[in-house]
């Protein structure tokens, strides 16, 4: 069913009696062609462009629980390509031209707001670093602009421009930035993935996998044995777990990060700001509440909740910048689990079992990255090629000394 | 969380930084080591979900280093060690 303007009025003069579910709940088949591992974001995104654009048939997405109920559904919805590194700017500058096109593809709304996004300065050094970093995506088709103080100030004169350890000084602005309603993402993704044939097979958890003389047979699940010609992993959280089922250590620990909710209020902060010297950033929901995070607690967890230091952290962060959110009250507090990499880049890339593909390490950052993990993923598993965004995303890279450091912490996961 | 230190008994973890799992410990000799070994030692990871020997630094304490055993899937943390006593009982600092 296609939705539409005319479709939402004929419904509504017929009593809504029209409307179906939006996918099927198939009992998965004894073997399919593709089976993609997790019905996130990434996942789902993958078996749609798997579909749609590189013609492919018998493909499945198993998901250990609900679809879109892992990170998608616990992130807070920002997008934006504002990335210094080569390896990196191109795909994230692919993956926001996705999103712009989005909701024409597959037809579903997923208010996709181009609200922009700033990133607040306080050094001269900070300033030198971001006009590199602007210059960077522009010269690969991303826009950007330094603001001024004062420019800055008139988009949001409340803020504390005079902070005595970090005074605003500027900002590096993209506009075409913004934010998404991330479980439409989820749910537009599954719906076209399902009309072209794609099952999506929930409460069905990967227990191991079959593999005979170096190359994938199929994987066992709570739901019986599957077979597979080709099998990806999009499982960002679980990776190491999933991929230990193929006997791969990964370069990548698994950590928790919070997200805050505030209770609703009138327009406040009509784009989006990152107050990176204060480990904060906000943005607000169409509903009003102020949804803001900052940094990962630092330790190795798989808890999907985190700590109290980290909430102080952030609430400091926040009233450093802006005061007059004082008095706010905080509705809800939830953690997700990250891949953290060691250098806080993403893997997109063949494993050394044949038809084993890995997606995975996404950081903090898998949200915005989505449609362009999912067409690059796919592109890989149907063409046995990376796609030309997605080169640098190898599992070997530290082995071949090509880390992408976009914070140049080194080897240390929970600093990126 | 609280992490029961061996010489000062019970001590917030925010006075500690992280660093990660305790097989870092296991240093691989620089003098023949090959690449490949150093590059399992340094980036590779385990990440387990559960039990994860880890190490912990208390930078705002006595700043001994220490070996946590914590579930990584509850918090609860149920061993700690000096990374020193550790390190000996596995024959490095001979």
């Amino acid at each position: 069913m296609r939705y539409s303007g005319f479709r939402v009025i004929a419904e509504a003069l017929t009593g809504h009696k029209g409307w179906k579910p939006v996918w099927r709940d198939p009992a998965p088949q004894a073997e399919y062609d593709y089976i993609i591992v997790g019905g996130g974001g990434h996942g789902l995104a993958t078996a749609y462009y798997l579909a749609k654009e590189f013609g492919q048939s018998r493909i499945a997405v198993l998901e250990k629980g609900y679809l879109g109920g892992g990170n998608v559904g616990r992130n807070t919805t920002i997008i934006r390509s504002n990335y210094l590194l080569d390896g990196n700017e191109p795909f994230y500058e692919f993956s926001l031209k996705l999103w712009e096109g989005l909701e024409q593809d597959f037809n579903y709304n997923a208010m996709v707001s181009q609200r922009g996004i700033i990133n607040l300065i306080h050094t001269d050094a900070q300033r030198d670093a971001f006009t590199r970093r602007g210059n960077a995506m522009r010269l690969h088709g991303a826009d950007a602009e330094l603001l001024s103080r004062e420019q800055v100030r008139k988009m949001y004169p409340w803020l504390n421009f005079d902070n005595a350890r970090f005074p605003i000084k500027g900002a590096l602005m993209q506009r075409r930035g913004g934010t998404v309603r991330h479980d439409a993402v989820a749910w537009g993704y599954a719906r076209g993935a399902d009309m072209r044939g794609v099952d999506l097979i929930q409460n069905c958890e990967v227990t191991g996998m079959r593999i005979e003389n170096g190359r994938i047979k199929g994987v066992e699940t709570t739901r019986g044995y599957i077979g597979a010609k080709k099998v990806g992993v999009a499982v960002a959280g679980s990776s190491s777990k999933v991929m230990a089922h193929a006997g791969m250590r990964l370069p990548i620990e698994s950590h928790v990060l919070q997200a805050f909710v505030s209770e609703g209020l009138k327009p406040l902060i009509d784009g989006v700001m990152t107050f990176g010297a204060g480990h904060f950033y906000v943005s607000q929901s169409d509903k009003g509440g102020l949804v803001f995070g900052g940094d990962i607690d630092g330790y190795n967890s798989y808890a999907q909740r985190g700590n109290l230091p980290v909430i102080e952290d952030v609430a400091e962060g926040g009233m450093a910048l802006m005061p007059a959110i004082g008095r706010v009250r905080l509705l809800r507090t939830w953690g997700g689990i990250m891949d953290m990499s060691m250098d806080g880049s993403p893997f997109i890339d063949k494993t050394h079992i044949e038809g084993l593909y890995f997606n995975g390490g996404w950081c903090y950052g898998g949200f915005k990255a989505t449609p362009a993990s999912g067409w690059c993923f796919a592109h890989l598993m149907a063409k046995d090629e990376p796609h030309k965004t997605a080169t640098a995303y190898r599992l070997d890279r530290f082995l071949k000394g090509r880390m992408i450091d976009e914070k140049g912490q080194g080897a240390q996961p929970n600093l990126h | 969380m609280i992490i029961h230190h061996p010489i000062l008994g019970p001590r917030d973890a925010q006075e500690f930084v992280y660093l990660g799992d305790a097989s870092l410990i296991d240093r691989p000799d620089g003098m023949t080591a090959g690449i490949e070994e150093f590059h399992e030692y340094l980036y590779q990871r385990t990440n387990p979900a559960g039990e994860h020997r880890e190490l912990w630094y208390h930078e705002q304490g006595d700043r001994s280093w220490l070996v946590v055993t914590r579930n990584t899937v509850t918090h609860e943390i149920t061993k700690v060690e000096l990374a020193r006593d550790v390190a000996r009982s596995r024959g490095r600092s001979k």
